[in-house]
């Protein structure tokens, strides 16, 4: 199947001579959830914007839903509903007109039982006369959800969609993102948060520094990168790795109180009963072991670091 | 470009400026309908009783071509600036950008609400004017035509403002600075025939004139300049200010990155 949103050799920089996006290719399969995960400064929204039409590429071309996004940008936008990181709504208008008014501002004709649905699902329909200025910060989230989804956008563009969010609206949202793609809609949404991405999202991409760096089904980026911990709490603190552990890469907590020993879930040996037998030889005694799976995080810390140190000794050699 | 084209989105911007304004409507028209009541008062009973008439017309029915085209200036250029600005200064302006709407069509929106709030200015002025002086329109349909050039003009104007500025404080400077003197230097309450050489060579270069001048000849069939003159200068304006326009647009200036 074509994918829903194709994105070729796109780079941005800005008039500041800041390079927000590097040659970024990317494709997003139709009616998936897609987690694009970066640092903050990163260029996840300088894609967005790019692809909903706020920001002018500098290079490179894209296209939603089959349509050229400058060429035949009317096409495309119309495929896109668009929720951005900033809270900005009108102050004035009622939650209906605004709502009404997205729809008519997309071209579509009025459907006052799609609008009254977008709102019962995000429990906007008992304030739906009310001000947009008398409603709370998360309600006013809710509005602009309610924007995006006025004119039943094909791809939905969630902007860091839970910064300052409520549990209450996350856990509504999740909802409906889910209900959203049941119904065949591709969501696209951009965080810091990795429990969001690992919770929601079918597919990751990493960005950092303007560059894609990775591109992966979330299980399969899991299992690959997948790392676990080892931590021994040992009985009496040490001051320093004693030598007989020197085939291991240990680490030594700060307060020397701990053994931390990092290997890969999927490698055939860990090496751990020959440690623990190591540790009983040197008698160096121990209280009690955990081991942690690493985490998305985890996965997403290191490949951010990689790829720093991976630029730093690049502009060495240059 | 695609085949069709988004006149629903032209409509709900529209509707949206018009709810806008009519939020406002009370302060919006009460204020230059009083204004313009004050200028009659001062200028049409208190002074033009001692004045002669201009061109063979009594001075209160004279100043009222300019007394409308002065209140439709400043709020042509404010309305359709503050169109525009708002949504920019507020950050709104996202879903404008984002939405399938060519540029020609976002104005045409923006521009056509404003004008249309200014011609209702201009007919409640002209209404009320009419409960102080006796004033004849010689060509009602020319009035109304150009009362509407007039309108797209400044309007137009103000949009170019709304765009370009930053603040709040940049929003008034050049109406404030540049449109109102050269207003009041343009004939409004006097005819340029008035003045002695060289300032009447020197107001000739002030574009207002022109525009007083023709929408005045609309009501008494005398102008300070012809009436060709005047269109040729409306028509004028208007290409600059979509030249203008067009430019921001294909640029995306002090719109998008």
């Amino acid at each position: 199947m074509a994918p829903i949103i194709s994105i070729r050799g796109l780079s941005k920089t800005y008039a500041s001579g800041h390079k927000a996006l590097r040659a970024v290719d990317l494709d997003i399969n139709s009616g998936e959830i897609f987690a694009l995960l970066g640092p903050n400064g990163a260029g996840k929204t300088s894609l967005i914007s790019i692809l909903c039409g706020i920001v002018r590429p500098t290079s490179g071309t894209a296209s939603v839903a089959g349509h050229d996004i400058s060429s035949d940008y009317r096409a495309a936008r119309r495929a896109i509903g668009l929720v951005p990181q900033e809270l900005t709504t009108d102050q004035f208008e009622t939650v209906l007109a605004t709502v009404t008014h997205s729809r008519g501002l997309f071209g579509l004709r009025k459907n006052p039982a799609h609008i009254e649905s977008v709102l019962r699902a995000l429990s906007l329909w008992e304030k739906k006369d009310a001000k947009i200025m008398e409603l709370s910060g998360g309600m006013k989230r809710r509005v602009m959800i309610a924007k995006a989804l006025s004119h039943e956008p094909r791809v939905l563009f969630l902007d860091e969609p839970t910064a300052g969010v409520d549990v209450d609206l996350r856990r509504d949202m999740w909802d409906l993102v889910r209900k959203l793609r049941e119904g065949g809609t591709t969501i696209i949404l951009t965080t810091h948060y990795i429990e969001e991405a690992e919770e929601m999202a079918d597919r990751v991409g990493v960005i950092t520094g303007g560059r894609l760096i990775l591109v992966e089904e979330k299980t399969a980026l899991m299992k690959k990168l997948g790392r676990r911990t080892l931590t021994v709490h040992l009985g009496e603190p040490l001051s320093a790795l004693p030598s007989e552990l020197a085939d291991w890469e240990l680490r030594l907590s700060e307060d020397g109180q701990d053994l931390i020993y990092e290997f890969d879930t999927y490698d055939e040996e860990s090496g751990i009963p020959a440690l623990l037998r190591r540790l009983d030889q040197s008698g160096i005694g121990f209280k009690d072991l955990n081991t942690r799976q690493s985490s998305l995080e985890d996965i997403f810390v290191g490949l951010v670091h990689d790829q720093a140190r991976g630029n730093a000794e690049q502009e060495q050699a240059a | 470009m695609s085949d069709y084209s988004n006149w629903r989105g032209i409509a709900a911007v529209y509707r949206f400026e018009m709810a806008r304004f009519a939020r406002t409507a009370l302060s919006s028209l009460a204020t230059p309908v009083i204004t313009t009541a004050l200028y009659f008062i001062v200028f049409g009973s208190a002074i033009g009783s001692r004045m002669q008439q201009v061109d063979g017309i009594p001075y209160a029915a004279f100043i009222v071509p300019g007394l409308i085209m002065l209140s439709m200036f400043t709020e042509s250029i404010f309305n359709a600036a503050i169109g525009i600005f708002m949504p920019k200064w507020s950050g709104t302006i996202y879903e404008l950008l984002s939405a399938p709407l060519s540029p020609i069509e976002t104005v045409i929106a923006y521009v056509g609400a404003a004008a249309t709030k200014s011609m209702v200015l201009g007919i409640i002025i002209l209404t009320t004017a009419h409960f102080f002086v006796s004033l004849p329109i010689a060509h009602p349909v020319a009035m109304i035509g150009f009362m509407a050039l007039v309108s797209i003009s400044f309007c137009l104007f103000g949009f170019i403002m709304g765009i370009w500025a930053k603040s709040w404080e940049q929003l008034q400077i050049i109406p404030m600075l540049v449109v109102t003197p050269m207003t009041f230097l343009g004939g409004a309450f006097y005819s340029i025939t008035m003045l002695p050489e060289p300032w009447r060579t020197i107001t000739l270069f002030n574009p207002v004139v022109y525009l007083i001048s023709g929408f005045r000849w609309t009501f008494f069939g005398v102008g300070d300049v012809p009436i060709v003159t005047s269109l040729v200068f409306v028509a004028g304006f208007i290409l600059v200010a979509i030249g203008v326009i067009y430019w921001m647009f294909r640029t995306g200036y002090r719109l998008k990155n």
